[in-house]
């Protein structure tokens, strides 16, 4: 950048002397250059380019920059001395640039238009949704009764891949949840002295609505973002499109293992995370309230009917269906890019997640009113 | 060959791959400011070649020096100056899906140069309008833009930084023929005017009669020949006439002929 100190105006043969590297490290220098220049009112300029070691068509778009200002300014300008390549880069350089571009702007609609747009985009997605249940439902009908098209072996691997091998992180999680809840009611029990009811708590809320909701919680994590990243990566490859042509439907070999699969699973799931919230339960009662293992065991059945349970497990197909069918929803809807995948993946887990808390609440006002 | 004007000397490059040797021996050198083609069959290793020198893939053996650097041993340092000093076109264009066009194509000079954004923004849209789009195209997505268009894009990027060396990884592959036809020439014309050397691999054999200097011809792990299309056509190995001699090669041949 040193040798850039050499161009320079001479200002008595009105002459710009462009010397050295005219490419794009040394552009910024030579913008601050040009910009001290001062130059004539009238007349004409020369830009000689006799001495320029190497230029770049970043150093070609300087020039022809500078050119267009001072042509602006209503001065002749011409150019001297360029070397047959520079020459032929400026030329490249110029064709390209005959008028100044100008960017399409992209302007914002007012408010209550996008607000108006977002209400219809809303609609417009759930009119899909439905749809799309709607579909499936049809094609489920079509294949009930016809187990020889039913794939066990992709509705095995489901309920292998969303089932088996979430039990360890689904145990874990649910045996600390019954330490925590145990260890809050405690507290406030034992102020009461009322020590024992703490099993009937603890198995009323693990068994009715901690197993349930964190289970479901926990898969939509797991399996609905797994649901929607694989389907829309099939989307994005063609692969949706290759078995509609070959007449297999994606909702057939895709979606309804899926679906049904995790329709197998769930329940399970959520036996299993009742089993360890209780045991987690047990065992801070044990240490922390001194209720021994025969207290808890013998009191549990009395005070937890087996409804308790069944209503528990009973949610669990819905927020099955929920996140499965969300899940493979949004993998439909992936289109375009990479960027379409993450964006539906996360929408995805935040509507399952969402309608599993509405589906949750909705059940609870229900057995209320039926006084369950 | 002298030492001076090879701008990347390949020597001895052993490459083992998923159970086999995919190169063994390869020798190649690129001469400053020619177009030099790679072709042969699927599976020779022509893109495997291209991923060595662009260094994202760790060859078994030998060397590739490139600017006079080894690559193969060079620091982070050396390697960071010699990736500034080319610009790589890939298969799938690989354009940023997240960012549009124009945003794509100043993405090199936001990393690596001191420039102000406006300056950015106007060498990137002359790059585009070089690589033969328009300023509309500048402003939309990567996935709003046809397969051409994606291809022109790529281009653009690739050469936004005044590269010395251009690869092009199957530039005209799923192009149609006056698409194709038309990136050649832009390839040719940028070539021409900025003195870019160009290594390209392809299958498109009017490309090679058109665009290439010089073919090298992979096979059996190794450069089975290199020399200009003309005599590279009439030499006697199997593959090598396998490859030119089918319907289609012989139809490019006559192409070329008749359109000089």
């Amino acid at each position: 950048m040193q040798n850039n100190q050499q161009t320079h105006y001479d200002a008595k043969t009105k002459q710009l002397i462009c010397r050295g590297n005219w490419d794009i490290n040394c552009l910024s220098d030579l913008q601050a250059l040009l910009k001290t220049i001062a130059w004539p009112a009238t007349g004409d300029v020369t830009l000689n380019g006799e001495a320029i070691d190497r230029m770049d068509s970043a150093g070609a778009w300087l020039l022809h920059e500078t050119r267009f200002a001072l042509t602006k300014k209503k001065l002749t300008v011409r150019q001297e001395k360029f070397t047959p390549s520079h020459e032929q880069l400026l030329t490249l350089v110029e064709n390209e640039l005959t008028e100044e571009p100008v960017l399409p702007t992209v302007s914002l609609p007012p408010w209550l238009a996008s607000l108006g747009k977002r209400t219809v985009n809303q609609l417009n997605e759930f009119q899909a949704f439905l749809a799309f249940v709607g579909r499936l439902s049809t094609e489920a009908l079509s294949i009930v009764f016809d187990a020889t098209r039913w794939r066990w072996s992709s509705l095995a691997m489901v309920v292998y891949r969303t089932g088996y091998e979430a039990l360890p992180i689904i145990a874990l999680l649910s045996f600390l949840i019954g330490i925590v809840i145990t260890y809050q009611m405690g507290v406030q029990l034992k102020n009461y002295g009322a020590d024992i009811y703490v099993v009937d708590l603890l198995g009323l809320s693990v068994l009715r609505e901690f197993g349930p909701l964190l289970t479901a919680i926990m898969v939509a994590g797991r399996t609905g973002s797994a649901f929607t990243a694989q389907l829309g990566m099939m989307k994005l490859n063609q692969e949706i499109d290759a078995l509609d042509t070959m007449g297999v439907t994606p909702g057939e070999l895709l979606m309804l293992p899926r679906i049904i699969g995790l329709f197998i699973a769930l329940p399970l799931l959520t036996m299993w995370s009742d089993i360890f919230g209780i045991v987690g339960g047990m065992i801070m009662a044990n240490s922390m309230m001194n209720i021994s293992w025969y207290d808890f065991l013998h009191r549990f059945p009395h005070v937890i009917p087996l409804r308790t349970l069944l209503i528990g497990l009973g949610k669990a197909p819905v927020f099955a269906l929920i996140i499965a069918s969300i899940g493979c929803f949004q993998g439909m809807r992936v289109e375009g890019s990479a960027e379409s995948v993450g964006r539906n993946t996360t929408r995805s887990v935040v509507l399952a997640i969402f309608f599993i808390m509405a589906a949750d609440a909705a059940f609870s006002v229900i057995f209320s009113k039926l006084k369950l | 060959m002298n030492q001076t004007d090879a701008i990347i000397e390949i020597k001895g490059l052993k490459t083992y791959l998923g159970g086999r040797w995919v190169h063994n021996g390869l020798d190649l050198s690129v001469k400053k400011g020619e177009v030099l083609a790679l072709v042969g069959g699927s599976g020779s290793g022509k893109t495997t070649v291209l991923r060595a020198v662009l260094g994202l893939l760790e060859p078994t053996a030998g060397s590739i020096r490139i600017f006079n650097e080894e690559l193969t041993t060079a620091s982070p340092e050396t390697r960071l100056a010699i990736q500034k000093r080319w610009g790589v076109l890939f298969q799938q264009n690989a354009l940023f899906s997240s960012l549009n066009l124009l945003k794509n194509v100043s993405f090199p000079l936001y990393e690596h140069t001191q420039v102000d954004p406006e300056t950015i923004q106007e060498l990137a849209l002359l790059k585009i309008m070089m690589a033969g789009l328009s300023v509309e195209d500048a402003v939309k997505f990567p996935a709003e833009l046809s397969g051409g268009m994606q291809k022109r894009g790529g281009l653009a990027r690739a050469i936004v930084l005044d590269p010395e060396i251009l690869f092009l990884d199957e530039p005209t592959a799923g192009l149609d023929p006056t698409t194709a036809a038309g990136f050649d020439d832009l390839i040719l014309n940028l070539q021409s005017t900025m003195g870019l050397t160009i290594v390209m691999v392809t299958h498109d054999v009017d490309s090679l009669w058109k665009v290439a200097n010089r073919v090298a011809f992979l096979g059996e792990g190794k450069v089975l020949c290199v020399d200009t299309m003309p005599k590279l056509v009439q030499h006697t190995h199997p593959d090598i006439q396998a490859f030119f001699q089918g319907a289609r090669g012989r139809a490019a041949q006559m192409n070329y002929q008749s359109g000089r």
